[in-house]
């Protein structure tokens, strides 16, 4: 390992869990603007979290230890991921320990845990809640291998920086395979982010919720981790989809001074994907539940047909 | 009209009503021959150790009232024949102590155990659904968002709600008692607190029924400024809810825009009548106050600039698939159950019950105005959606009919004093449907023996329990935003 390498990895997660909360408040900032609502300031999130840390903590009386263990795991979960999906260099020494399938498992092992502990304390929202994101999760997880395989077949590797690196030294071009499943990966990022129109991040009606549902009997610095590992997780994706299909700008390991372009060039995509986002969460209803799988069913479609057009036409 | 009971006497006032104190044969008798007549249950409750009916028939109301004397006072069970009298009868013995004979569902209803002569039990019996994987959610009385509180249990399995049971009764203020005590006069305040979302359309039918047991005559100004009131009330609501219906649905783009045309609404009632809500505008014997000169500019120019963006945001919510997918077909409240069940009012409109009390029995200033009543035969939540566009364009075109017929004179009138023992009923078609006040002064003629405000919510929540059967959990608010009804003015 060695001092540039350690230096980057460092760097990435810091950045991580500084700037996750930041690119919520964007989002939200943009939802705002696009209702002509004056918008919250852009630390909102960061004194949302200060203000949770600092709060007293709430427990159920029938809690088990489960219940107080998962918003560490899930916390610990999101940073993990952050620190293994190139961001802003490919030369990244944690990157061998885990790779684009573990990648998917990670977001399964919070999404597991998480939905055991709304149901630890046994409120009706709760389990409701962990119903309906298992059955989200088991369409979205999939459709996320595939999307991931196929980029893994143009570069004969599961290894998310050797995605990158490949992606980034060649010449700009479309590749059919990587579009349809660069198509696919935004329908499971709203899927697995709990955005419009799968679920609805703003809504006050316990009946409707899927995510907010898994926090609701949640308080204080547990509430606190919970909401930044769900900033983290929107960053990671972010970052995720940055890197495979638009990865221009990310140093390697031969140019770690080009870090100094990449944090700049990441901060511009992130306010450009923020932006879209809330452009197409504010001209979007929230479907059905039982919409979504239709809706997951199509990300896999994609996906698989970006496979197979990978497989059966080399490109 | 005289075949559903004898001595039946016309009641002096702007709505033809008769009245008739039966026996207990007369009075089931009655209800039978309304029911095969296709009449339907307006309002059943207890006042001054009477049970009292009231049923819309196409020439007027007719209003029944049975003595119930005794120990232990009763009255024949109505709930066979008028399914939404089963609740009323549960809250007249709640109140009044007239307990409904053989009635199959005699539970307590606003009484939840905390009175001190109570009798009722700390744990409501709610009706259990029992089967393999059925289980219970039970939602409220608090809940997450700012409205009133009302118990929900649903039996679901899975997503799917097999069947849901609402318990009310946590807004009861004691508002008949209450008008009892208070000055006639004074009381329309009151009246206009019943349900604050309806106050024009309450204390209006308060008012006509006040005017009518004292046989005042209102002059014709005040009913024109009153029916422009009622209907900027109607159209506040209904933009309101079309805000709320899509955000509900997850657009969020809908409550802003909706909420901005609210908003500059609500500004325009407080600079031309005084309050944003329009409370205390309408009062005994005409309205507070007159229409300030540039007032009727400025209402004009506000009807035609919501008109266009109406016409708009219309567009939008026709042409958006992701909120018409989840409008169409949620909720359903076909026409045979809604005839069957009594559904009134707006919900009932949309469920193809064409009846519109401004349309079926207009009285002054609407018989002038030849209002086109709006009606849906699907049933649904876009139903209930498109009559209310269709509505708020109505309002729209009444309202610059209104302001341009105005005529000129004084906006009030005293009133005169009442006859002893003087009876007075009121209705008005309100943005939820029909609102129905009926009271009775003392032998003085100084108070009210008893007064009952009645608000179409009565018929139309034990609908919603039906709307929401088959329907998923998470459809569940969308659907109960689409009915909108008054916790308030149910609870009493």
């Amino acid at each position: 390992m060695n001092a540039p390498g350690l230096f980057s990895q460092l760097l990435e997660v810091l950045i991580a869990l500084a700037l996750a909360p930041l690119l919520t408040g964007w989002v939200n900032q943009c939802r705002a603007w696009l209702l002509n609502k004056s918008a919250p300031p852009l630390t909102q999130p960061y004194r949302k979290l200060h203000k949770l840390f600092h709060k007293e903590l709430v427990l159920a009386e029938h809690a088990s230890s489960l219940y107080r263990a998962v918003p560490y795991l899930v916390f610990g979960c999101m940073a993990l991921a952050c620190a293994i999906i190139p961001t802003l260099s490919t030369d990244l020494p944690l990157s061998p320990a885990a790779d684009a399938v573990a990648l998917v498992g990670l977001f399964a092992l919070a999404r597991v845990f998480q939905s055991l502990a709304a149901m630890d304390v046994g409120t009706a929202f709760g389990t409701l809640g962990a119903r309906r994101e298992m059955l989200i999760g088991f369409l979205a997880e999939p459709a996320l291998l595939m999307v991931l395989f196929s980029a893994s077949l143009l570069s004969r590797s599961t290894s998310l920086t050797t995605l990158v690196d490949l992606f980034a030294h060649r010449e700009l071009a479309i590749y059919p395979s990587l579009a349809f499943a660069g198509v696919a990966f935004t329908l499971v990022s709203l899927a697995e982010n709990a955005r419009i129109p799968v679920d609805n991040p703003a809504t006050h009606l316990e009946l409707t919720m899927v995510h907010e549902a898994l926090l609701l009997e949640y308080s204080g610095r547990h509430l606190a981790l919970l909401e930044w590992a769900a900033s983290l997780k929107l960053f990671a994706y972010s970052c995720a989809g940055l890197a495979l299909f638009f990865p221009w700008g990310i140093a390697d390991a031969r140019t770690p001074q080009a870090m100094l372009l990449a944090l700049p060039l990441l901060a511009a995509k992130l306010t450009l994907g923020g932006a879209l986002l809330a452009l197409l969460e504010t001209a979007s209803a929230k479907m059905r539940i039982f919409r979504v799988p239709e809706f997951l069913g199509s990300a896999f479609l994609l996906a698989v047909i970006g496979m197979l057009v990978n497989i059966l036409l080399g490109v | 009209m005289t075949a559903l009971a004898s001595g039946l006497a016309l009641l002096p006032g702007d709505m033809p009503v008769w009245h008739a104190r039966t026996g207990d044969g007369p009075w089931l008798e009655a209800a039978h021959r309304a029911a095969r007549s296709g009449a339907r249950l307006v309002a059943l409750w207890g006042g001054a150790g009477e049970a009292h009916a009231a049923y819309a028939l196409p020439e007027g109301l007719v209003w029944l009232s049975l003595p119930c004397p005794g120990e232990s006072p009763a009255c024949p069970d109505l709930s066979a024949l008028f399914p939404a009298a089963g609740r009323m009868q549960r809250a007249m013995a709640d109140l009044c102590g007239i307990a409904a004979r053989g009635a199959a569902d005699t539970r307590p209803w606003l009484d939840h155990g905390l009175w001190p002569d109570s009798r009722a039990g700390r744990d409501y019996p709610f009706v259990r659904v029992s089967g393999d994987g059925v289980h219970e959610i039970p939602v409220g009385p608090v809940h997450a968002g700012i409205i009133e509180p009302g118990h929900f249990r649903f039996s679901v399995v899975g997503e799917k709600v097999l069947r849901l049971e609402a318990r009310l009764g946590y807004t009861h203020k004691g508002i008949s008692r209450r008008f009892t005590e208070l000055a006639p006069e004074d009381a329309c305040r009151l009246a206009g607190r019943v349900s604050g979302d309806s106050t024009v359309a309450t204390a209006w039918a308060y008012c006509m029924a006040l005017e009518a047991a004292c046989g005042t005559h209102v002059p014709e100004r005040a009913r024109w400024l009153r029916a422009l009131l009622l209907e900027r009330e109607r159209i506040a609501n209904h933009l309101g809810d079309l805000g709320a219906l899509g955000n509900d649905a997850g657009f969020a783009a809908g409550l802003a825009q909706f909420s901005r045309l609210r908003e500059d609404w609500l500004r325009l009632s407080k600079d031309c009548f005084g309050h944003r809500l329009l409370m205390d505008c309408v009062k005994p014997g005409g309205v507070a106050a007159d229409l300030p000169p540039q007032g009727a500019d400025a209402l004009r120019r506000q009807c035609d600039r919501v008109e266009r963006e109406l016409g708009a945001l219309r567009d939008i919510y026709d042409g958006h698939a992701g909120l018409q997918d989840r409008f169409l077909g949620t909720g359903r409240v076909d026409p045979p159950l809604a005839t069957a069940l009594g559904l009134t009012g707006l919900a009932g409109r949309a469920s193809g019950i064409a009846a519109d009390l401004r349309c079926d029995q207009p009285w002054a200033p609407y018989e002038r105005l030849d209002v086109r009543m709006a009606t849906h035969r699907n049933g649904d939540v876009a139903a209930r959606v498109a009559v209310r566009f269709d509505e708020v364009a109505e309002s729209l075109r009444l309202l610059r009919a209104l302001l341009d017929g105005l005529p000129a004179g004084p906006v009030a009138t005293p009133l005169n004093t009442p006859a002893e023992n003087a009876l007075g009923a009121g209705r008005t078609e309100g943005w939820r449907g029909e609102v129905m006040v009926a009271l009775a002064f003392d032998a003085q003629g100084g108070r009210l023996r008893f007064c009952h405000a009645h608000d179409p919510s009565w018929q139309n929540w034990p609908v919603l329990e039906h709307a929401v059967m088959g329907n998923i959990v998470p459809d569940f608010p969308l659907i109960n935003k689409s009915f909108n009804l008054s916790y308030s003015g149910h609870d009493l």
